[in-house]
């Protein structure tokens, strides 16, 4: 690909460039500072070991418990046409702008032991508070507006042509969806995950607020940085680097699939 | 485009004014001072009253307090927070600060704490004192070692030879007081002041154990500080007469 300059004002490169900058330089201030004759041991060491393994477990089972629940509600709100469709839509994103401390307080008074369902869930000896369970719930919460927003663009773009035809040809609603459908869009599905497990790996506020903070239990890695913070800057930073990577990583496979999706 | 360049300049430099303005220099008004007090989390209450007392006795001074996790905010002055006292929950976290040469002179002990055993209201899980702790039906909540509490804790588990597995280690006793005050935990040690501070949502248990694990309070004015005078008032009013009555009132040992 050449470069291009295309008609818009040229002075615009400069904020353009400050913007860029804005992101770029923080970024490269995390590198400089990470002590790299001790990231190894750092990183390895095992409260960040068990962090680490925690937060990509959680992160996995919130990406599956996203796609379960995120699958059909994008399907309904790309395809079906009811009263209330725009609100319903506008609550699904609720999520994304709200301060994930205020999702925490939320899962509080749902799940929690004194909260809405909490003394019914105690009942049948589920006790989630505290839990692993509180995490996925908390990064649940969270991630799913970003699969379903991302699904529910694809199924629009996507249009319903060939799922039109394949009824005319006498297949039922779920052979549609099982055999045209989802196969269509299943690249907007990838990227969805993507997203979400991205989103659930970096989750903090919900989880601090709602899950606790334990070793190996509830202390994700974001939840292990802030609390190495305070003591060990080093082992935060080296951690924080993890995470940069991580999330560069997620960006590339998601542009990559996106950049297969359009061939 | 050079004009313009100029401009950006001119412009980031007036923004950039505006922060030294906020940063309190006194030069332009000497009347209107900023005072910023970083505190531990357990002295919200005394020292929120304490701040109000201090700003009636010195016109034209307002006290800016800021509260967290003893660790907390060391972190955030090692990271070049301005402010110009700073008063922890424990010897350990003011001793990183003297060591990183934050402070102006040498701290001061102004009080002691103690811990109690914490329960909401109504005593769910029967928690009668402190080995209960170590009962497997009850949901602890504890401060992280690394905060002061939180060591406090490990003292006072270790002297009772107990072995307490908490389901969450919180970054600031506030934290734990909040889990269990919501009853979302069965129990927790926090000091005594938060007890008290905390009225009728929670319920305080003595611990014969307290003696072996007592914080010691440290205060100390900072090297950074816009007005040193000012700061050593404030350490000083906190240390005199008045300062001991408030922490007494909340429940704090003499030092």
């Amino acid at each position: 690909m050449r470069d291009t300059v295309g008609t818009f004002p040229r002075w615009l490169l400069v904020p353009a460039a400050t913007s860029a900058l804005f992101i770029a330089v923080p970024l490269l201030a995390i590198v400089l500072r990470v002590d790299w004759s001790q990231f190894g041991a750092l990183v390895t060491s095992p409260s960040s070991q068990a962090a680490l393994w925690l937060s990509l477990r959680t992160a996995s089972a919130t990406t599956v418990l996203c796609v379960l629940l995120g699958v059909p509600l994008a399907l309904v709100l790309a395809r079906a046409r009811f009263r209330g469709q725009s609100l319903l839509r506008s609550l699904v994103l609720l999520p994304m702008v709200l301060p994930p401390v205020v999702g925490g307080i939320a899962l509080l008074y749902t799940f929690g032991r004194r909260g809405l369902l909490g003394e019914s869930l105690e009942v049948l000896g589920l006790q989630i508070a505290f839990s692993t369970t509180a995490v996925v719930l908390a990064q649940t919460f969270v991630a799913l507006p970003f699969l379903v927003l991302s699904l529910e663009g694809t199924l629009r773009t996507a249009g319903q042509r060939y799922e039109r035809v394949a009824a005319t040809l006498g297949a039922t609603p779920t052979t549609v969806l099982r055999r045209v459908t989802l196969p269509l869009v299943l690249p907007g599905l990838v990227s969805g995950a993507i997203l979400s497990f991205a989103r659930a790996l970096g989750e903090f506020g919900a989880t601090i607020t709602f899950a606790g903070s334990l070793q190996g239990t509830t202390r994700t890695l974001p939840l292990e940085i802030y609390l190495q913070r305070e003591t060990d800057p080093d082992a935060a930073v080296a951690l924080s680097l993890l995470l940069v990577v991580v999330a560069v990583v997620v960006i590339l496979a998601v542009r990559g699939n996106d950049a297969r999706q359009a061939l | 485009m050079r004009a313009r360049l100029t401009a950006v300049a001119a412009m980031t430099l007036a923004l950039a004014g505006c922060g030294t303005i906020d940063g309190g220099s006194d030069t332009a008004d000497a009347e209107e001072r900023t005072l910023t007090v970083y505190a531990a989390a357990s002295l919200t209450q005394t020292f929120e009253e304490l701040g109000e007392q201090f700003e009636a006795e010195n016109d034209g001074v307002s006290v800016q307090l800021g509260f967290g996790g003893s660790s907390d905010l060391v972190a955030q002055l090692q990271a070049g927070a301005p402010a110009d006292v700073l008063a922890t929950a424990d010897e350990t976290t003011m001793t990183s600060a003297v060591d990183d040469r934050l402070v102006d002179g040498d701290p001061e002990p102004f009080a002691t704490n103690v811990l109690q055993v914490l329960t909401p209201a109504g005593n769910p899980a029967d928690v009668q004192g402190l080995s209960d702790l170590a009962r497997p039906d009850v949901q602890v909540v504890l401060c992280a070692p690394v905060v002061p509490c939180g060591a406090a804790a490990q003292r006072l588990e270790e002297a009772a030879g107990i072995d307490v597995r908490p389901v969450s280690e919180e970054q600031s006793v506030t934290d734990v007081l909040g889990k269990v005050a919501s009853g979302e935990a069965d129990a927790g040690l926090v000091y005594v002041t938060d007890v008290l501070g905390a009225g009728d949502a929670v319920v305080g248990i003595d611990v014969p154990e307290a003696d072996t694990a007592v914080n010691s309070y440290p205060i100390a004015a900072l090297a950074g500080s816009d007005h040193p005078d000012l700061a050593a008032a404030f350490v000083a009013f906190v240390l005199g007469e008045q300062g001991r009555r408030v922490l007494a009132e909340a429940g704090f040992g003499p030092p």
